[in-house]
């Protein structure tokens, strides 16, 4: 198709190069700097896309983001599925389809990169048209440290492609300087989407070759929004036919890009910004066949046409009535303020009625809008407001501005009073719909509907018929359709408002919002210093918060069940190593640690001898388990504390946070060591043998090192604290050193192991082993409503103590009721059947009708290699009455399995083992 | 890890350093101790000092970390606990709790902004600042050595995914 | 994302922060001489007003420090902090 709308010269496209591109596959020409709807337009193509409900043909109303219509997909070269063709930047071998309304996600692999950059300022400028580029020189050239956003791919706004004027050549010198300097981030194709607390504006920023979004996180101490002002079109019948265009658009298309619209034009106006367009257009050689003003009564009833307009219907002052041929019918309502970023600022906006708009109040602290976002028309008037509102936004910082000399504006005629004019008298009962939005093919009879069904509000109406919620959040409709609303409702629509502004402004993809964080980096990945031993050795692993454990370790030929129970049957008869590191590790120090720990823990901590260890529980104030492990006084003032792996975190802010605000005058410091010590449990009736063999200076006999005692040793020569310590009832340890020497450490012990069978084992293996022997697991057979005493650990809770966190909570009513869920276990009648962690128990072989009284639920389930049948922990009400009757628990299948309620303890409950 | 140069961007773990913790109430008797044994003044807020046998970070209001070459943590303690004597202050030997990056060239603030939301410009950051923060989604303390040089001090569980995070921020534009 | 100021590190963004709860709400001093519903009322009980807060804070990511913020519950605007 050849470009016989392109004129000879102007516009700021590279005529030198020539751009190949293929819309609803037709072949086309544009050149780079043009966008794919003015490259269409030169080709004198306005019908592009379908409307969503009614499939009527639509064409290109504006030039910019706020575009309504122009939908499109773009298949290559790489997918996007809905975009605006005014928003697309046309590019060698680029391939795009119309859409009927809306896009489909395509499921190919998007290659554009994502990220997000952080940026800081003094001053945030959005927008680079006069306004923008005044208030930004005034504050760079006052040294302060400068962003000026704007969306297209060069500064200049409603200057671009006027080369010839004053204002144009100091709109292109004000961008040079500023691009010059320092301090001063000038990002093109770059869209402030919204305004977020303490003046943080995230801007979305497309490039391509390779495509990319960024998202600029840009916190500003002021913010200037020049975002300049959207047309309005005006509601008539057949309004929404391709070659009808907004009359601002018409002259941008004209000057950016040295298209015209068409060849016979009518324009339809209610203000003088229109015959800005048709002198322009007059001067490119185009035919305005005529210019209808609603001021004087000058009305458009009607087009025809098909796929474009062919005939607009004008009736006169006078209620005669007239065809005009015409190819193109230019329209222009009046101009909205983009003020939708100093809106969400919590701006206030005010009805204007001259200009039938909303513009801002007035300036916030810290966010002010200038030009024609601030309802400031006309050139001469938006530069001065601009560099106004940079100079005021220096005063807001204490700095002090010098005047930005402006280039000189012609003399603006006084203007004639624009005509607010939101729909054709009668439009909602034309032959054709009147569109407010042509985004959703809502017309001005369904905002009458609105009325009439009782909506009295904007935001009722806007959710009634759904105008203002597509792609362009409204941006041309929204006024239009509160105007028609106030008129039908007879109030005003200056008390009726506008609907609210919130971010994003316009669209942005999720992808760029997630930045780098997608894939791999989603979110941190933690690995102990054993990891890399773990891999090679074939783990597999559970991810436990953020951390990769080793799950278990299978041979060849191994499926999870068969190594689980070979890891188990390993520590039980033999030896087991494992990989501890994950645990919670807090050094505590200080002459008050003693009483510190007396009061967190249920437990009495300062008879602990130095060198001895004591299972410790935590419980917040209200008497429920919060976390378990072990406490190890390791001098007369220092102890060590472990928590389970995913509370370190919590704890250590826990501990500090009574610490910090309430006793404050305790002489106690905590520190982290969780990383400082690697920590490698070592178990089995072997494992005495194995660290006699890698410990030579440690007696390991039973008397010289008992059970919950601590050593300090070397172990394979390394600096090593070893502690009697037992997660799985049999004789075990736990050495810890330093991490960097784990795995130097842990090979040693392995080669030590060689003749006992020594085993690594994993998380799950762990977890068998514990449950044999009733020890719970904080927060998995623990939900935040259970006490000690409700996990039959009365045991680790002082009756000395006269107080500890949670001490008081456990005599409240509540806690000391008949009918408390208590921790149990469970053995199915059918000793393969494995019960459904959480799965409910209930009295009866059948599952009675609802509500289903049920006693509790599954909390652990695995398979045992030393029981040789399956088992489970459960919260039981009143469990430790139970023991020994027969549960139910409903399955998936519709089968109800029968279990025998048994005491927790399932292994060795003498505790035989645990001396070797 | 391995050292990576991309963009002016150069990534350099500095492993097994000495890091003790210390943890000393400032203008109490136990931080003067400190101070004299150190020969400067404990760091204000959000800085760091360069003393004779270490680098001092700020970490919080009573709680310092002593950087310095590996295998002087048993002097360095020891020196320490000698100047607090039976004053209430606590050293505790952290050096594996978290490894060092030492990230230099032209490319490094810049890198950095992709994920951290602390204002690195050199007016604002300054040689001598050391802030606890996160950087991407894991928590670091960064150190600013000069502009173009900065360590992060990082858990060494976190360190391959900020490695990873660094190499993808530091490629492409 | 919204900054609070941490008394010892300065503006940082919301992120690095943990929320703590009501402040000025003491360990009662004797808990064993409060009745049942005295004790629950410690427990459970917090004041939720339209305006002005008195709330702890943790700078978590950072100094790991608890300080004391006040915040307009109205408008969400942080009024002042203190250690």
């Amino acid at each position: 198709m050849t470009a016989a709308f392109r004129l000879p010269s102007g516009g700021v496209i590279d005529r030198s190069r020539t751009t190949r591109f293929t819309f609803d596959g037709t072949a086309y020409a544009g050149h780079p700097g043009d966008t794919l709807a003015s490259a269409l337009l030169a080709c004198g193509r306005h019908h592009v896309a379908t409307s969503i409900s009614l499939g009527r043909p639509r064409g290109i109303l504006t030039a910019g983001p706020e575009e309504p219509c122009a939908l499109v997909r773009v298949d290559a070269p790489y997918a996007e599925p809905m975009v605006t063709a005014t928003t697309v930047e046309l590019r060698d071998g680029l391939v795009a389809a119309g859409l009927a309304g809306r896009g489909r996600l395509t499921g190919a692999p998007d290659p554009a990169r994502y990220d997000s950059v952080h940026a800081h300022c003094d001053v945030l400028v959005v927008g680079a048209g006069p306004a923008g580029l005044a208030a930004a020189l005034t504050a760079a050239r006052a040294g302060a440290r400068v962003v000026l956003a704007d969306d297209q791919p060069r500064p200049g706004g409603s200057l671009l492609g006027d080369d010839a004027s004053p204002a144009g050549r100091w709109a292109a010198e004000a961008a040079a300087e500023l691009a010059a300097l320092p301090d001063v981030r000038v990002l093109t194709r770059t869209t402030a989407f919204g305004h977020y607390d303490d003046n943080l504006v995230l801007a979305l920023q497309a490039r391509q070759d390779p495509p990319a979004r960024r998202v600029w996180r840009i916190r500003a101490r002021q913010v200037v929004v020049a975002a300049g002002a959207h047309e309005r079109p005006v509601a008539f019948g057949g309004n929404d036919r391709p070659g009808i265009m907004l009359a601002g658009a018409a002259r941008v298309y004209l000057r950016r890009y040295g298209v015209l619209p068409g060849r016979a034009i009518t324009v339809f106006t209610t203000n003088d910004s229109a015959y800005d367009t048709v002198r322009d257009l007059e001067r490119a050689g185009a035919q305005v066949v005529a210019v209808l003003d609603a001021r004087d009564g000058d009305l458009v009833t009607g087009t025809s046409g098909t796929e474009r307009i062919t005939s607009v219907r004008a009736v006169a002052a006078d209620g005669s009535r007239r065809d005009i041929e015409t190819d193109t019918l230019l329209v222009s309502g009046g101009w909205n303020p983009a003020a939708q970023l100093f809106s969400q600022a919590r701006g206030r906006l005010r009805y204007d009625a001259g200009l039938g708009a909303f513009v801002p109040a007035g300036p916030l602290p810290a966010v002010r809008a200038a030009g024609s976002a601030n309802g400031v028309f006309g050139l001469g008037g938006c530069l001065a407001d601009g560099a106004g509102a940079g100079t005021r936004a220096l005063e807001a910082l204490a700095r002090s501005a010098h005047p930005v000399p402006l280039p000189p504006v012609p003399r603006e005629d006084g203007p004639r009073p624009a005509r607010v004019l939101w729909s054709v008298p009668d439009a909602g009962g034309a032959d054709e719909p009147a569109f407010v939005d042509l985004a959703r093919d809502a017309t001005v009879a369904d905002v009458l509907r609105a009325a009439g069904a009782g909506m009295r509000s904007v935001e009722h109406v806007k959710r009634y018929t759904t105008i203002g919620t597509a792609h362009d959040q409204g941006k041309t409709s929204g006024v239009l359709a509160a105007g028609i609303t106030a008129g039908a409702l007879g109030t005003d629509i200056a008390s009726l408002g506008t609907t609210t502004f919130r971010p994003p402004q316009a669209p942005v993809p999720f992808a760029a919002l997630a930045g780098r964080d997608r894939g791999p980096l989603f979110d941190p990945v933690r690995v102990t210093a054993l990891h890399s031993w773990h891999v090679c050795r074939g783990a597999k692993f559970e991810n436990v918060g953020q951390w990769k454990r080793p799950w278990y370790y299978p041979r060849p030929g191994e499926d999870m069940e068969t190594a689980v129970l070979r890891e188990c049957r390993a520590v039980r008869t033999g030896v087991g190593l494992m990989d501890g590191s994950t645990l919670g590790k807090i050094n505590v120090q200080g002459p008050d640690s003693a009483e510190f720990l007396d009061r967190v823990y249920t437990g009495m901590m300062s008879t602990l001898k130095t060198g001895s260890a004591r299972y410790g529980v935590l419980c917040g104030a209200d008497g429920m388990v919060l976390d378990d492990g072990t406490v190890t006084r390791t001098g007369t003032d220092e102890y060590l504390l472990t928590t389970t792996t995913g509370n370190a975190a919590l704890v250590l802010d826990w501990l500090e946070e009574w610490l910090q605000t309430e006793w404050t005058g305790l002489r106690v410091h905590l520190t982290s060591v969780t990383e400082h010590w690697a920590t490698i449990p070592l178990a089995g009736p072997r494992s005495r043998d194995v660290l006699a063999a890698v410990a030579p200076d440690l007696d390991v006999s039973n008397e010289a090192f008992g059970f919950m005692t601590s050593k300090e040793t070397a172990v394979a020569g390394v600096p090593a604290r070893v502690s009697r310590i037992s997660f799985s009832g049999e004789l075990a340890y736990e050495v810890s050193v330093v991490a960097w020497e784990a795995i130097a450490v842990w090979e040693a012990l392995l080669k030590a192991g060689v003749a006992y069978g020594i085993t690594p084992y994993g998380t799950e293996a762990m977890h068998v082993l514990r449950a044999e022997k009733g020890y719970p697991v904080i927060g998995q057979d623990t939900d935040g409503t259970v006490t000690p005493q409700d996990l039959g650990l009365s045991w680790a809770v002082s009756k000395k103590k006269p107080d500890f966190v949670g001490k008081r909570s456990f005599a409240r009513a509540d806690s000391t009721r008949p009918g408390r869920k208590q921790l149990v276990a469970l053995l199915p009648a059918d000793t393969g059947r494995l019960l459904p962690e959480g799965a409910a128990l209930i009295g009866t072989p059948a599952v009675p009708a609802p509500p289903v009284p049920m006693l509790g639920h599954v909390t652990s389930s695995y398979r045992s290699a030393a029981l040789d049948r399956t088992f489970a922990l459960a919260l039981v009400r009143s469990g430790r009455d139970r023991i020994g009757q027969t549960l139910y628990v409903p399955l998936d299948d519709g089968s109800v399995a029968p279990v025998t309620v048994a005491d927790p303890v399932l292994y060795d409950k003498e505790g035989a083992r645990r001396d070797g | 890890m391995t050292a990576d140069a991309l963009n002016g961007f150069h990534l350099e773990e500095l492993p097994f350093l000495t890091q003790l913790s210390l943890r000393a109430g400032p203008g109490g008797p136990a931080a003067a101790a400190v101070e004299t044994a150190l020969g400067d003044p404990l760091p204000a807020p959000c800085t760091l000092t360069r003393a004779r046998d270490a680098d001092v970070l700020w970490l919080g209001p009573d709680e310092f970390l002593l950087l310095a070459p590996p295998g002087r943590q048993p002097y360095l303690a020891h020196e320490l606990r000698k100047a607090i004597g039976p004053e209430f202050a606590s050293v505790t030997d952290v050096s594996a709790q978290r490894t060092t990056l030492d990230l230099s060239g032209p490319g490094v603030t810049g890198v950095l902004a992709r994920g951290c939301a602390i204002d690195l410009d050199p007016r604002v950051s300054p040689p001598g600042t050391c802030v606890q923060t996160l950087l991407a989604r894991a928590g670091v303390i960064l150190v600013v050595d000069d502009p173009g040089r900065i360590r992060l001090l990082v858990r060494p569980s976190c360190a391959p995914y900020l490695t990873d995070w660094l190499a993808d921020a530091s490629a492409g534009a | 994302m919204q900054l609070l100021t941490c008394p010892w590190c300065g503006d940082r963004e919301e992120a690095e922060f943990r929320y703590g709860g009501q402040a000025g709400v003491p360990y009662p001093a004797d808990p064993r001489a409060l009745s049942d519903a005295e004790w629950g009322r410690y427990l459970f009980v917090r004041d939720n007003p339209a305006g002005p807060f008195a709330e702890r804070w943790v700078h978590s990511a950072g100094c790991r420090r608890w300080f004391t913020a006040v915040r307009d519950t109205v408008t969400h605007e942080f009024l002042r902090e203190a250690p």
